[in-house]
């Protein structure tokens, strides 16, 4: 009883996403649409069925720019958050400068980056960075920036370093709002990715739509989407799971121990 | 430390031929700039503590009380005068010196021990040297079982508890207190005031308590500056000649009552309270 009542959630997303695969195949057959307009989704699973190693390698490769992307963003974007909020002179300069460039589509630089840095897997990575690392960074920084007054000045009365109250004090603080960024961002360098395959790459799902789209082969578009729908999800979750890791203590995690 | 220095039931101007002040506030302004426009929060404050004396300080908000403690615990520079702890000018947080907050500022991802810790961390002292002391105080003040807990897990008065234990962890000569009790209700608050007055009995540290409870500033203190406000300045001093150890049924003694309506009376010839 318990578990039937837990499961529903899922229950429900899995009903509604089988109703919503059924009616696409039946009306396909039924008004025989031609496939290379929408192919069934059977079309599109026995594609991938029958191709494995392929998709699992194009799979792979995207997953791959996907990560480092996210990874550099990650590590990049939590650094100059802290640099931005331990120097007025940086949040001045460089703070206004990244907030004015987020208002560029980002997506727009990717041919720039193709001329920088060639057609290999740096552009790739470059573009699933860039896009990444602004909800890093804008959400890191609003989390450093988030702590009681009260707080810092019980950290200076015990005369803290400012190293400490970074650490200590600020750091950890700000986590759930980093890990705010870090899940939009994964999404954004997932997007990254694609971009980078579309406009330079002979790799990746991303590429694979191109090419497929070339050929009017529409049930390996679909099958390349269907992956990276899934290839997205699994990496968000990813991303969540190790929250609910990290901050047992936060208020969105607390089971209803205590108060 | 100097216990046992200062008679404690000694007028103010019995401490001054005896010894050098802990705390000499003089001559002291605060102003601030809100909107370009300057706003005065201290005026020409003037006030000695001695070594071992309990200082309530009780005002209406916007009296500059909290400007007062966060200038003495170096949180905040003064316009102009001259604050001295120790005979050493403050320009940073005085050594021996502990502040505890009317929030508890408790960190959510700490347990309860590290809480109280993070001010020997902070100072550069090794842990290991204080998780015994810490151990012992969480247990004195009703905490022992909660050390591995978080902040969370406890109701108001058991945290601001962890912040009184965080507040004595390194033993300070001085504690500044800022409306430790102010957002407590009226049971737990009896309690913590009478945990505060043995442990001041036992004790005799240097308190400053800030309050804007005029029954809470009289049961505590040796001495109650009273605070007007616009601009923020003492208006008077009033020792409190009532013997200690102070039970809480004190307060119902006639001689409490007689400070607590002097007090009162005071406000409400400031015009800050209505006239009984």
């Amino acid at each position: 009883m318990n578990l039937w009542r837990r499961s529903e959630y899922a229950r429900t997303v899995v009903i509604v996403l089988a109703a919503l695969v059924l009616l696409w195949e039946g009306s396909v057959r039924l008004f025989g649409i031609r496939s290379f307009l929408l192919p069934a989704p059977s079309i599109v699973v026995a594609d991938i069925v029958q191709h494995p190693l392929f998709f699992s390698e194009q799979s792979v490769y995207t997953l791959y720019v996907t990560l480092v992307g996210f990874a550099i963003a990650l590590i990049g974007g939590i650094l100059s958050a802290m640099a931005i909020v331990s120097s007025r002179w940086l949040d001045r300069t460089f703070y206004t400068l990244l907030v004015a460039t987020n208002a560029v589509p980002k997506v727009a630089l990717a041919p720039l980056f193709v001329i920088w840095l060639g057609t290999g897997g740096a552009p790739k990575i470059a573009i699933a960075a860039i896009i990444a690392v602004f909800p890093i960074v804008i959400n890191a920084t609003a989390g450093l920036r988030a702590v009681d007054d009260e707080m810092i000045d019980l950290a200076r009365s015990a005369k803290a370093k400012r190293r400490d109250i970074m650490m200590k004090v600020r750091f950890p603080n700000a986590l759930p709002s980093m890990f705010a960024g870090a899940k939009i961002g994964i999404s954004f360098a997932l997007i990254g990715a694609i971009v980078g395959e579309f406009v330079a790459g002979e790799r990746g799902l991303g590429n694979v739509i191109l090419t497929s789209q070339a050929t009017f082969n529409s049930a390996r578009a679909f099958a390349a989407i269907l992956l990276l729908g899934i290839l997205g999800t699994i990496v968000f979750f990813v991303v969540e799971l190790f929250e609910r890791w990290t901050l047992p203590w936060h208020i969105s995690q607390r089971s209803d121990r205590g108060r | 430390m100097t216990v046992g220095l200062v008679p404690k039931h000694s007028a103010p101007a019995a401490h001054a031929g005896r010894s050098l002040p802990y705390i000499s506030i003089a001559n002291v302004d605060k102003v601030y700039a809100v909107d370009g426009n300057p706003i005065t929060a201290l005026r020409d404050v003037n006030l000695d503590i001695a070594a071992g004396e309990f200082i309530s300080v009780v005002g209406p908000s916007g009296c500059g009380k909290s400007t007062l403690l966060k200038c003495v615990a170096g949180l905040q520079p003064i316009s102009s005068g001259n604050i001295e702890v120790q005979q050493q000018p403050v320009v940073a947080p005085p050594d021996n010196m502990a502040v505890v907050f009317q929030r508890d500022v408790l960190l959510d991802w700490r347990t309860i021990l590290d809480n109280v810790l993070i001010v020997v961390e902070f100072r550069g002292l090794r842990r290991r040297d204080y998780e015994e002391r810490a151990l012992q105080l969480l247990k004195n003040y009703g905490l022992d079982g909660y050390a591995n807990r978080y902040p969370w897990e406890l109701s108001g008065g058991m945290r601001q508890r962890v912040a009184i234990c965080r507040a004595l962890i390194v033993d300070p000569e001085l504690l500044l207190m800022d409306e430790p009790f102010g957002a407590l209700d009226a049971m737990t608050r009896d309690d913590l005031n009478a945990e505060l007055e043995r442990l001041w009995y036992q004790t005799r540290k240097t308190v400053m308590f800030i309050t804007h409870g005029i029954d809470e500033a009289v049961y505590l203190a040796d001495r109650v500056v009273v605070m007007a406000r616009n601009p923020g300045r003492i208006a008077e001093i009033v020792p409190i000649d009532i013997p200690r150890p102070r039970p809480l049924s004190i307060r119902q003694t006639e001689d409490f009552g007689k400070y607590v309506h002097h007090i009162r009376h005071l406000f409400a010839s400031m015009g800050l309270v209505k006239a009984e």
